[in-house]
């Protein structure tokens, strides 16, 4: 077992029986199923919605260099600076470079998972340039210096108690208990970052080929004003975030809410397409866009996984995992947690050390179910454990799988094993749990049913020979 | 080989292989491809009257205030009285023509954001006076663009925005209004478009809604002849 295995195994057997994590999670998650399916159902049709949504998704992806091309080329007619980076090196180099370029004393930051993805800020702290998160979740788990514990909801494993200490250790502000208290904590410091920062950064959620746009969703306002007051604004962007025409965006705004975070429409969607022109009152002097491959196109050569490439990075897939609300958002070791992470993580880190998370389903197919452009969450982790067998054939696993096949195809040793067990469970349960169980991986939790005493043919022979 | 060239060509080897359409996974017969959304999304009014109300309904679902005026008069009063009860002292807002009447009756301080600001000075206003682009009915949502909302900041800076907008701004859905805009701008897009649907929000501490995270506290859409 690998390094990453490991700690996923230890991580989320220690959440797992953390009941205070748990009844944390679930309560945070009701609210959000009432209202998605409040949401939902004002759609004419969700599922007619969802079709849409994965045929327009499959032709952007399916012709992703054509809409690039499209993208870069008008985006780049209204002055904006595009950056070719076929991995995340190049990424952090460029943007490194344009903040020694402008001498940048502040750099402020909307929430932006790409840019988790490829570790800008501890690349931008290790060249001296101080980061601030803007986003209040974002913030938060900034200031624990710890990773976002969920796509969508960075901070939602923190109580407010834990909050208040937190701002009270870091910040010094008096504690409370109060959400709105906290918020404004936030909004104050913020405030003056926002008019200090001489460079924004953010992500996006999409890019519009047809009028090369970007599209920033978000509910705070913290990345209109990263991308309205310092001089330049710098956009991560994923190369699969393509979608090919504006009017798209009237199908993907609402369903993104909605999967989201539950809500009608998220409160800002904001499009820029270049930096500020002749005329206008403000905006940054120079916008950057930073097309990211990072093994994205690795992803996409595997078509029958390309769909993968369709996430809209909702969240929704995490939100219904059975797994991701017991192990919990850490627990995953990656950037992109729960079921589409689990897909993804193996294309983008490396099959072998992240095949564990193949096995971190229990394949109930609620996040495909789910997911709002149709990916096939669940067959993809199957696809990536017989990818990884292939690749790697697992031998003791092989050896056995065919004692099992061989068990359960000849009845004579099937009847001998029933024999066997009947006699060996009184023993086992002497060495349950301990070193020297070889089952103890299992029983050291559970409790293993008694096997009958008599097994079903045995009754029936009984039966008929009275 | 620039940077460029090596993504564009890791894409087209990658695509040598294709993938089924989604249409035509499980074995389903091929649906053609609906070009439009609003089969599916949820309904937009039919009339202007019918449009109104779903847009009231929608923004007030939003947290946002809402209110259509008779008059110009009507509403220059109904921001006088958002003027005291907030205490304002100091507006900021962009040249417009409703703008220009409503603030020229207000007579409180002023920062115009057309030619430029001071972000201190726009950061310490009460209320921000804006127009917009359209309305969406379907969402609650305002949309608003530089050239119509006094740039970028004006919109989300001060904690009290206030749109103006008239009726024949209302859009029956986000379609229609992304539509409008497209007709109207052409190849001549402004740097920046936003839709708006409600004053700024968190959820982030609890899951408990908050108002006011980082932009405006309180929004205000006021409908005008």
């Amino acid at each position: 077992m690998n390094v990453y295995a490991k700690e996923f195994n230890a991580s989320a057997c220690r959440y797992t029986a953390d009941l205070r994590h748990r009844d944390l999670i679930q309560k945070a998650l009701a609210g959000y199923y009432a209202k998605r399916d409040e949401f939902k159902g004002r759609f004419q049709s969700w599922s007619g919605a969802r079709d849409l949504a994965a045929e327009i998704k499959w032709e952007a992806v399916n012709h992703l260099d054509r809409y690039l091309d499209e993208f870069v080329s008008r985006l780049e007619a209204r002055g904006a600076k595009v950056f070719w980076a076929p991995g995340a090196q190049e990424a952090q180099d460029y943007i490194v470079g344009v903040a020694r370029q402008h001498k940048v004393r502040a750099i402020i930051k909307s929430k932006s998972m790409t840019a988790e993805e490829i570790h800008l800020n501890e690349a931008l702290e290790k060249k001296g340039f101080e980061v601030a998160e803007s986003d209040l979740g974002e913030y938060i788990v900034q200031l624990r210096k710890e990773p976002p514990y969920h796509l969508v909801f960075p901070a939602m494993h923190l109580t407010r108690q834990q909050i208040s200490d937190l701002f009270h250790d870091k910040l010094n502000s008096e504690p409370t208990n109060n959400p709105e208290d906290l918020t404004m904590i936030a909004r104050r410091i913020m405030r003056r970052k926002y008019c200090e920062a001489d460079m924004g950064i953010s992500g996006a959620n999409f890019a519009i080929a047809e009028t090369g746009m970007i599209s920033i969703t978000e509910n705070e306002g913290n990345a209109r004003l990263t991308t309205s007051l310092p001089k330049v604004h710098v956009a991560l962007v994923g190369i699969e975030k393509v979608l090919p025409k504006l009017s798209d965006l009237a199908l993907f705004l609402p369903m993104l809410a909605t999967a989201g975070a539950g809500q009608s429409i998220t409160c800002y969607n904001t499009l820029y397409g270049g930096p500020r022109q002749p005329g206008e009152p403000d905006g940054p002097e120079e916008f950057h866009v930073v097309l990211l491959d990072n093994h994205r196109t690795e992803l996409l050569a595997d078509a029958e996984q390309r769909d993968a490439l369709h996430c809209i990075r909702c969240g929704a897939c995490l939100n219904v995992c059975p797994i991701f609300k017991n192990v919990g958002g850490h627990s995953y070791g990656t950037t992109y947690q729960g079921p589409i992470g689990s897909v993804i993580t193996p294309h983008l880190r490396g099959l072998q050390d992240w095949k564990h998370l193949s096995q971190a389903s229990s394949l109930c197919g609620a996040c495909t179910e789910t997911c709002p452009v149709k990916i096939n969450l669940h067959h993809h982790l199957l696809h990536n454990r017989r990818n990884a067998v292939r690749a790697r054939p697992a031998f003791l696993e092989k050896l056995i799988q065919s004692g099992f096949v061989l068990l359960m195809r000849r009845p004579a040793f099937y009847q001998l094993a029933a024999r066997v067990g009947r006699i060996a469970q009184p023993l086992q349960r002497l060495i349950r749990g301990t070193f020297f169980d070889p089952l103890r991986a299992w029983t050291k939790t559970r409790s293993f049913p008694p096997l009958a005493k008599k097994s079903f043919r045995e009754l029936w022979r009984e039966r008929k020979t009275p | 080989m620039t940077n460029r060239e090596i993504i564009l060509g890791r894409i087209s080897e990658a695509l040598k292989v294709a993938a089924p359409h989604p249409a035509l996974q499980d074995n389903a017969a091929p649906v053609p491809v609906v070009s439009s959304p609003e089969k599916w999304l949820p309904p937009a009014g039919a009339t202007l009257e019918e449009q109104v109300e779903l847009f009231r309904q929608n923004a007030e679902a939003l947290m946002a205030e809402f209110r259509a005026c008779a008059t110009v008069s009507e509403a220059i009063q109904y921001v006088k009285t958002l003027a005291a009860a907030g205490g304002w002292k100091k507006i900021g807002r962009h040249r417009g023509e409703l703008t220009d009447s409503v603030a020229h009756e207000l007579g409180l301080a002023e920062v115009q954001t057309d030619r430029g600001y001071a972000v201190d000075d726009l950061e310490s206003c009460d209320a921000a006076l804006t127009e917009c682009e359209a309305l969406v009915a379907q969402t609650g949502s305002v949309l608003v663009s530089a050239p119509s909302a006094g740039g970028r900041a004006l919109s989300v800076l001060p904690p009290h925005h206030v749109v103006l907008a008239r009726r024949n701004q209302m859009e029956p859905d986000l379609t229609a209004a992304l539509q409008r805009v497209q007709q109207k701008f052409q190849n001549k897009f402004p740097s920046f478009l936003s839709f708006i649907s409600g004053p700024s929000r968190t959820g982030d501490i609890e899951r408990i809604l908050v108002l006011g995270a980082h932009g405006p506290k309180k929004l205000t859409i006021l409908l005008l002849p």
